[in-house]
């Protein structure tokens, strides 16, 4: 990682061009050619610094319903409901946190009623176990991109 | 409202963009349109919101963010609005939520604050209580990544 390197990223991260030639447009801004831009970018993917280029989308706009939910499970069962929790394609992040309630995860479906189902099983193989849903009531925030730094 | 051909461009987006140097003309080509409106499309997607952010999403863990703090804080109801404003305008916080409490669960408004060790984030923390007058919280970091993997939407089995 070099300034240059910082600079691409700090571009790319946000209102990357839709336009025929995006890496074009990116090199002039930038003053290096279009060549470079691609093989920085190529660079960068490859190192895992990059995990994905392409777009975010809104959940709630494409008509899903999202939730964070926090797991309180006994210490020795966390493995298991951990893996039990994640075979569920809706769940996208799941980890374990240092906290009474243990295991979090965000789930993301196309209905309440799914979300319901999902939480209905986990708590149907896990009986001891309390399952708090979290669906948030009001967004300040969300995923803003960090400052690559130059250092 | 979306069409058929928005959620194929959708199915294409959520992946990765090909990196060479008319990536849409060669999406395009997969969905057998013309390039001009691929880029007509999902400019829309973008103006419109249906997308939330293009472009790269990075390994914070690489770029030394090493330490993330899910913050859970304790506000009245009726501040919550403003608080979680000014919680939101700290710029080492990338999610700010406010989310019902329960019996045993009192905290309603979360904050995901990023530093460089425990200590960073939990100083960040300490100014953002300072600034916002809110003593009453807790810093819960992850210990283990069970799974991180973003949404594919209108997928078979999630329709």
């Amino acid at each position: 990682m070099d300034l240059i390197d910082s600079q691409l990223l700090n571009i790319i991260q946000k209102d990357f061009p839709i336009d025929s030639k995006p890496f074009e447009i990116i090199a002039n801004i930038m003053n290096i050619t279009e060549d470079e831009v691609l093989s920085r970018i190529r660079k960068l993917k490859k190192e895992g610094i990059i995990r994905r280029l392409g777009g975010i989308f809104d959940s709630k706009k494409l008509g899903y319903v999202s939730t964070l939910c926090a797991v309180k499970v006994q210490p020795q069962k966390i493995e298991e409901a951990a893996a039990f929790i994640n075979t569920f394609n809706e769940v996208t992040h799941n980890y374990l946190r240092d906290n009474e309630f243990n295991i979090w995860f965000t789930l993301i479906a196309y209905s309440q009623e799914r979300i319901q189902e999902i939480l209905e099983r986990i708590q149907g193989k896990f009986s001891d176990c309390i399952i708090i849903n979290l669906p948030s009531k009001n967004l300040f925030k969300i995923n803003v991109n960090l400052n690559v730094s130059d250092e | 409202m979306l069409d058929e051909l928005d959620r194929s461009i959708i199915r294409q987006l959520q992946e990765d963009l090909p990196i060479v140097r008319n990536p849409y003309k060669v999406l395009s080509g997969h969905l057998g349109i013309s390039e001009d409106e691929y880029i007509k499309r999902t400019k829309y997607l973008a103006e419109n919101s249906f997308i939330r952010r293009f472009g790269a999403a990075l390994n914070h863990r690489s770029l030394g963010f090493s330490a993330n703090a899910m913050a859970v804080w304790i506000v009245p109801d009726e501040k919550a609005e403003d608080i979680g404003k000014i919680m939101a305008s700290f710029k080492e916080v990338s999610h700010c939520y406010q989310r019902p409490a329960f019996e045993g669960w009192p905290y309603n408004l979360f904050t995901m604050i990023h530093g460089k060790s425990h200590d960073e984030c939990e100083k960040i923390a300490e100014l953002i209580g300072e600034k916002t007058g809110i003593n009453k919280y807790r810093l819960i970091y992850s210990t283990k990544e069970f799974k991180k993997t973003s949404m594919k939407y209108f997928v078979e089995d999630n329709m």
